[in-house]
């Protein structure tokens, strides 16, 4: 089959699989492009049907990134691995979908008043906790309640800064106020922090492990392995597997190896070194996925030389971002333009790409009245593995421009807290974070705790206010694309790549035509979603 | 013999105050560490007012030596306290995976002593043979690669190219000891690799250097065999070293395997060790260390009494 | 069939090069040395000249490695050609240039710190068995003490106290092989102390400096001069391993340890390249052990 038909055929199979097509008219479409009857027959039966999901077996997954220390309680979760397993066995209230849009989990629907202070979120009547109790109300308001107030140590809390307060109206709908309108409410409530879980007296059981989600926690060895059974009459489509077994498996090498010898099915993050050699394997198939996840580098706008709009620009311009994506990333990033929305989330717009330029980034620092800078930047291989390489590379191809970068190797202890927002030049990476006015209220906000480059932009801050309790999609887009353009242009971070999500499976493991952006694995989702062939 | 019961009474105590001050240093220099435990939890989450509340909900704002002697009088009564992290009680995390770490080390050992003693007897016997050549030259390579690189070299042939054994180490309680030894041969063997070389250099060179003595040239004189004199009369006087290098070992095998460790997912004390190391969760860092040293303080002892019993001049010191 | 035959091949290459080695040394030395050369055997002399191509190039890297250190070259994992005679590493920095860098600083590493750690241990350890009394027992419980904690954690926590450094990286590892190295000198002292020309030695009088170097270290040259040809190459292991934790030698500077790390998941995919900087070890290890063997042959006065 060439392109153009295999194209064709996947169409189809789509079509099928959403029951749009029975078997006679897939027959009928095969035969209309050609192909014979049997051949026909037989791809019915070995693509769509390995398409069409079915119930059964055993999904043992290799998951990177957790040790012994993590814990159930959402107020701290951090590791690939806490995310990976509390999308197992709990649910949120709303969910990011496999093709990247909001779609509903406990919530069944939600409504904002006129001016988006005030959110109603109707809950799913049919869920329940795996220990049979209804979830209602009063649980989802504790787990909210558990990241909010003086004494929260939750990541999750300045988030919910705007919450002002929660509401039960009967059992099965919550009412959010807020001090001020957020549009992107519903949004928010993907974030891994706020996970459902039982209210108990004065605030929730996480220590239990009991959730309304698809799976069961049935063994749970803290840095070593979790397994869990299939939470029969779980109140959403899905969970096909019977179980589920994630091992953790923190040596790249090992978890590779485990996936090629068959001891997992799928394994959250594969070794960039080796990527080319793996998808030689005829066994494995991998999953490349574009992601909000960014590498920034922060400088302060308020302290020399970065103060300066044209040593910011010289800089943005110094930056060759292909061959950081080639060398650091084995082409497993997507070019980014010093926005930190990435293509697959909602609003963005497409911009002008910044090229890496030195003769222009010679005419920029002349501009600001040199002909040579010398600037410190601070890095350290635990925020990214590559970062001090990613670091290095940028101090060559800057050297060209005239500009002198000074690589800093910071110890990884204490590195958030001594360096990032500390000194004014340093290398950072983010998660994924579902909307702008999420990201932008976090880093760029010229109030915002965590205002990396110490931006203060007033058309900016003015826009953000505005979007962000705006319900109408068209202004807010509008406003959204001038935002970008004004961080490209003026703020004070360089974005070199967003980083992908590298996950590997074995061929029998079948998922739907996309996946999740938001983390690994179809948005740490794939025990619900996937299936075996 | 009374006198080996009072040396090992002795020792044990002296063991107790090698524990206390290893307590005290570990502490200290956690404490000499740039950020703590909720800065190491909660990462770029870490604000003042979320480190605030971590450090207030388990006491962290307190200072040091107040932490320090509150630890160590919960110890002396046999509770190491809870996990900074995961609130869990740390005898419960530690004693299964203790468990698993000694089985691994006792399987490399009852291999890798008897085999590097045999090779190292040999190669003093046959010294600058082709023998003697051939098994240095194996044993020196084997441990010129860092230990996790031979794991992988073991994995790459005999679970990916052939699969003999499994390459994940994944054990679990209801397995039966066959099925154990099974799953644990290519981590046992690497370390055997890793272990055998030092060994069996050691057995070799205390019997050589004996090879000069007059006593054993006496017996050479008197027609006594080149292998009775090495077995009978040279090793027995070149136990001492051998035993301590032995003992080292040993300790080394309980102790050093993190990155086997990591390569296996082997769910021992090792990796427990260092997520707590980088976590900076002190009570958990505390008891394995103290675990570990134990471990050492009492091998060492067997080691100094087994050179005293081979040596009766240490016997009676003058 | 061909496996046999490079392996042959290559230890008669080797044996013709030691023995040439050998003969050129006759050569160049005189004297007493002349003679312990011309006695020596192949497996010695081997060790020898690749101990000195070894120290040449660390002392002239930077004339003979065609490329810089750091300097990127070409593209990731470029294949071997005239430009690049190993290819590239991930970065596409010259293989062959940051293998030669590599023995400078991992060798260099190594000398320091096994050096310093001998020096501090033997001494301690010798004055420890001399003495006796408090002396010994301050040592020894200090000692043990020390080397009750795991070395790869007291490693871990004094790195990320002190910092990285390549300096701190030598005081660090020093200090935590000082205390092995005393045991065994103690150990072997001890056996050593007990004997009756100690005793006599000591009734004529002399000084404990006078016992160590005349008395005792020429009888407990054997187990240290073993134990130095193996605590010389774990040097890089323990670089390696910390290296694997993500302390070690800092990029971009070359280490065969790191390199090994850096390279390690390509092997199970059949791929060599980890396997050179690896090899680059293991020969010096070898060659360090087979002059270490030829000494204690020497120093042990055998003549069977």
């Amino acid at each position: 089959m060439d392109n153009t038909e295999k194209q064709l055929f996947e169409e189809i199979i789509r079509d099928s699989q959403k029951n749009k097509t029975g078997r006679r008219e897939f027959l009928q479409h095969s035969l209309a492009v050609g192909m014979g009857l049997a051949a026909g027959s037989a791809l019915w039966s070995s693509e769509v049907a390995a398409e069409t999901p079915k119930k059964g077996g055993t999904f043992r997954v290799g998951v990177h990134d957790a040790n012994t220390s993590d814990t159930l309680d959402p107020a701290t979760f951090s590791s690939v691995g806490q995310i990976q397993i509390v999308h197992t066995h709990r649910s949120f209230l709303t969910e990011i979908t496999a093709d990247n849009k909001l779609g509903p989990d406990l919530a069944d629907s939600w409504e904002p008043n006129a001016d988006a202070t005030i959110w109603t979120f109707k809950l799913n009547e049919k869920a329940t906790f795996q220990s049979g109790k209804k979830c209602t109300a009063k649980d989802v308001i504790a787990s909210i309640n558990h990241h909010r107030g003086e004494d929260s140590k939750s990541a999750a809390k300045a988030l919910l800064e705007t919450v002002k307060d929660l509401k039960a109206d009967g059992d099965y709908t919550v009412i959010f106020e807020l001090s001020q309108g957020v549009a992107d409410l519903p949004w928010l409530m993907t974030d891994y922090h706020l996970a459902i879980c039982p209210a108990k007296d004065d605030g929730i059981d996480w220590e239990s492990g009991d959730g309304t989600g698809p799976y069961k926690m049935v063994r749970h060895d803290v840095g070593v392995s979790t397994s869990f059974e299939r939470h029969e009459g779980w109140h959403r489509e899905g969970a096909y597997f019977d179980k589920v077994e994630f091992t953790i498996i923190n040596d790249p090498n090992a978890r590779q190896t485990a996936l090629m010898t068959g001891d997992v099915d799928s394994i959250t993050s594969t070794d960039l070194k080796t990527l080319a050699l793996l998808k030689r394997n005829k066994d494995i198939l991998i999953d490349n996925t574009p992601s909000g996840s960014a590498i920034t580098l922060p400088m302060f706008c308020d302290t020399a030389p970065f103060d300066n709009l044209d040593v910011r620009l010289a800089l943005k311009y110094a930056i060759n971002r292909e061959e950081i994506i080639e060398k650091i990333m084995f082409g497993t990033g997507t070019v980014a333009n010093d926005v930190h929305i990435s293509p697959n989330m909602p609003y963005y717009k497409e911009l002008e790409q910044r090229p890496y330029d030195p003769e222009k980034a010679k005419f920029h620092l002349k501009k600001a009245g040199m002909d040579k800078l010398s600037v410190d930047l601070s890095a350290t291989d635990s925020v990214y593995p590559g970062a001090v390489d990613m670091v290095s590379l940028f101090s060559e191809s800057a050297k060209p421009a005239g500009i002198d970068i000074n690589v800093v190797r910071e110890p990884s202890d204490g590195y958030w807290s001594n360096v990032w927002l500390k000194k004014p030049f340093c290398f950072v990476k983010w998660g994924a974070r579902p909307t702008p006015d999420n990201i932008f209220s976090l880093t760029y906000a010229a109030d915002a705790a965590w205002n990396e480059s110490r931006w203060k932009n007033g058309r900016f801050n003015e826009l953000l206010v505005m979007a962000r309790s705006e319900l109408n999609d068209e202004k807010r887009a509008e406003m959204y694309g001038e935002m970008q353009l004004l961080a490209k242009d003026d703020g004070g971070t360089i974005l070199p790549a967003f980083v992908n999500f590298v996950c590997a499976r074995r061929k029998n493991v079948m998922h739907g035509p996309s996946v999740s952006a938001s983390w690994e694995n179809d948005g740490a989702r794939a025990a619900h979603r996937w299936w075996f062939a | 013999m009374n006198d080996v019961l009072k040396i090992i009474i002795k020792r044990l105590g002296l063991g107790l105050v090698t524990l206390l001050a290893v307590s005290v240093i570990i502490f200290g220099a956690i404490e000499l560490r740039p950020g703590g435990v909720a800065e190491a939890v909660l990462g770029q989450g870490a604000t003042a007012e979320t480190v605030a509340a971590y450090e207030k909900e388990l006491g962290l704002d307190r200072p040091a030596p107040v932490r320090y002697f509150e630890w160590l009088g919960g110890a002396l009564t046999g509770d190491f306290g809870k996990s900074m992290t995961n609130g869990r009680q740390v005898s419960e995390l530690i004693a299964p995976r203790f468990a698993n770490t000694l089985f691994l080390a006792l399987y490399a050992a009852a291999v890798a002593v008897p085999l590097a003693l045999i090779l190292g007897v040999m190669a003093a016997l046959y010294r600058n043979s082709i023998f003697d050549r051939v098994v240095n030259i194996m044993t020196l390579t084997s441990i010129s690669s860092p230990e996790f690189f031979v794991g992988y070299i073991l994995i790459l042939f005999l679970a990916v190219k052939n699969s003999y054994f499994p390459s994940l180490s994944n054990v679990n309680d209801d397995m039966d000891i066959m099925d154990r030894l099974y799953r644990l041969f290519l981590p046992a063997m690497t370390m055997v690799l890793v272990v055998t070389a030092h060994m069996m250099r050691m057995t070799r060179a205390s019997i050589i250097s004996l090879l000069a003595s007059p006593y054993i040239e006496m017996a050479r004189l008197k027609g006594v065999p080149q292998s009775r004199v090495i077995t009978r009369h040279a090793l027995p006087n070149a136990l001492a070293p051998i035993i301590n290098v032995i003992a080292l070992n040993l300790a080394y095998l309980v102790t050093g395997v993190v990155l086997v460790e990591v390569v296996f997912v082997y769910p021992g004390i090792g990796q427990l060790l260092v997520d707590s190391v980088t976590k900076q969760d002190y009570p958990v860092i505390l008891a394995c260390t103290l675990t570990f040293a134990t471990v050492y303080i009492l091998l060492n002892l067997a080691a100094d009494v087994g050179a005293i019993l081979s040596n009766p001049r240490l016997r009676h010191p003058k | 069939m061909t496996t046999i035959l490079t392996i042959v091949g290559l230890l008669a290459g080797s044996a013709a090069v030691a023995y040439a080695f050998r003969l050129f040394l006759t050569l160049v030395l005189s004297g007493e040395t002349k003679k312990a050369i011309q006695t020596a055997p192949l497996t010695a002399t081997f060790g020898l000249f690749v101990i000195l191509i070894y120290i040449i190039a660390a002392v002239f890297a930077p004339w003979i490695a065609p490329y810089g250190e750091s300097e990127i070259v070409g593209a990731s994992y470029a294949p071997a050609d005239s430009a690049m005679w190993l290819g590239g590493d991930q970065l596409g920095r010259d293989l062959f240039s940051r293998i030669i860098y590599g023995a400078r600083n991992t060798v260099g590493l190594s000398i320091a710190t096994t050096t310093l750690a001998f020096i501090a241990g033997t001494t301690l350890g010798l004055l420890a068995a001399i003495k006796g009394g408090w002396v010994d027992q301050v040592l020894g419980r200090l000692a043990d003490t020390i080397m009750a904690i795991p070395s790869l954690i007291l490693a871990l926590l004094l790195l990320s106290i002190y910092g990285t450094n390549t300096l701190t990286l030598i005081l660090v590892i020093g200090f935590i092989y000082t205390p092995l190295i005393f045991r065994l000198s103690r150990s072997v002292a001890g056996n050593i102390v007990v004997m009756d020309y100690i005793e006599a030695a000591k009734l004529r009088g002399e000084s404990s400096w006078y016992l160590i170097r005349k008395e005792i270290l020429p009888n407990a040259m054997a187990p240290l001069i073993a134990e130095f040809g193996l605590r010389f190459c774990f040097v890089f292991l323990l670089v390696a391993g910390l290296s694997f934790l993500g302390l070690g030698i800092q990029p971009p500077t070359a280490d065969w340890g790191s390199m090994v790390r850096e390279n390690a998941t390509l092997i199970s995919f059949g791929e060599f390249t980890p396997l050179i900087p690896a090899a680059a070890i293991a020969l010096l290890t070898v060659s360090v052990n087979f002059v270490v063997d030829w000494m204690l042959y020497r120093s042990s006065g055998l003549k069977v």
